[in-house]
């Protein structure tokens, strides 16, 4: 749908100023990659991606614990940090001359898929509410979604620069 | 152990969240990322029914960390959600960006609620 056109094999190289078209949807497959070969190599890219991913969460979770009632910082900062992350990603793969096919499922839709999580913030938000604490719980509703979007923008952004730059 | 449970139930919630997002868009050929809404409001719903029998004492710690912390917390993603957000903004389509920002938080929450409010009556 967004996907860049392919160059045919032995045409002219893409200019290294063009910048590159990213998808909307970054778990599509396919890509300026290798062709995928059948669902199963995706799938199991995408599993062990997300086992590893919600390991680490499930780490940041034991590392920083939330008492019940209290801001919800160790959903916010894992789901931070793996918005920058995806930024960094996408823009990283646009960039890149034919990146494997199952970097991006076992990276963005794996890994990172696993790590950030939609239900425990909106769990984190009906928690605080239930223990009668109406203001922690609209700063957790609000300040996620805000710090979530500034950061894969903030990323993506500084991402593409530096990668542009780089490629003169 | 503990980490056994989230690792296999994330090994099951991420394949489904990838299943389901494709399942969703081949039927809604749409710029609007239906796929990732659907996964995030089911995984906020499940995980709030969840709560509520974890709150009720008809579920224990272990069940939670397999099907809560793996389970839902793989099939549910910020990261994407943030990105396409992102890309439609980019893409000229910033009513449709924030709308999909506004409605999955909306809807999201939502599903929390009213599945901590079917688990508590299920099991409380």
């Amino acid at each position: 749908m967004t996907e860049p056109p392919v160059p045919p094999p032995g045409g002219p190289p893409a200019p290294a100023s063009a910048r590159p078209r990213e998808p909307v949807d970054p778990d599509v497959p396919g890509g300026a990659g290798r062709a995928p070969d059948g669902q199963w190599p995706v799938l199991g890219a995408v599993a062990v991606g997300g086992a590893l991913g919600a390991s680490a969460r499930y780490g940041a979770v034991l590392l920083w614990p939330t008492t019940e009632g209290d801001f919800p910082w160790t959903t916010l900062g894992v789901n931070a940090v793996g918005c920058a992350l995806i930024g960094v990603l996408m823009a990283a793969l646009a960039a890149a001359r034919a990146p494997h096919t199952l970097l991006r499922p076992f990276l963005g839709t794996g890994v990172l898929g696993g790590f950030t999580t939609f239900s425990a913030y909106a769990l984190d938000v009906r928690q605080l509410v239930h223990h009668g604490r109406p203001g922690p719980a609209v700063w957790a509703l609000v300040l996620t979604p805000v710090v979530a979007l500034a950061a894969v923008w903030a990323a993506a952004r500084v991402t593409r620069r530096t990668l542009r730059r780089r490629a003169g | 152990m503990d980490w056994l449970l989230v690792i296999v139930g994330a090994a099951v919630g991420a394949p489904s969240r990838y299943l389901t997002d494709r399942a969703v868009r081949t039927r809604h050929d749409s710029l609007f990322p239906w796929g990732t809404f659907v996964v995030n409001v089911a995984g906020c719903l499940m995980l709030g029914v969840l709560t509520g029998a974890v709150l009720a004492g008809a579920v224990g710690s272990r069940t939670y960390l397999l099907l809560g912390t793996g389970l839902c917390g793989a099939l549910t993603t910020y990261s994407t959600f943030s990105y396409e957000t992102l890309r439609l903004a980019e893409e000229g389509a910033g009513v449709r960006a924030a709308l999909n920002a506004v409605g999955s938080v909306a809807a999201g929450v939502g599903a929390a609620f009213a599945g901590a409010a079917a688990g508590s009556a299920l099991w409380g």
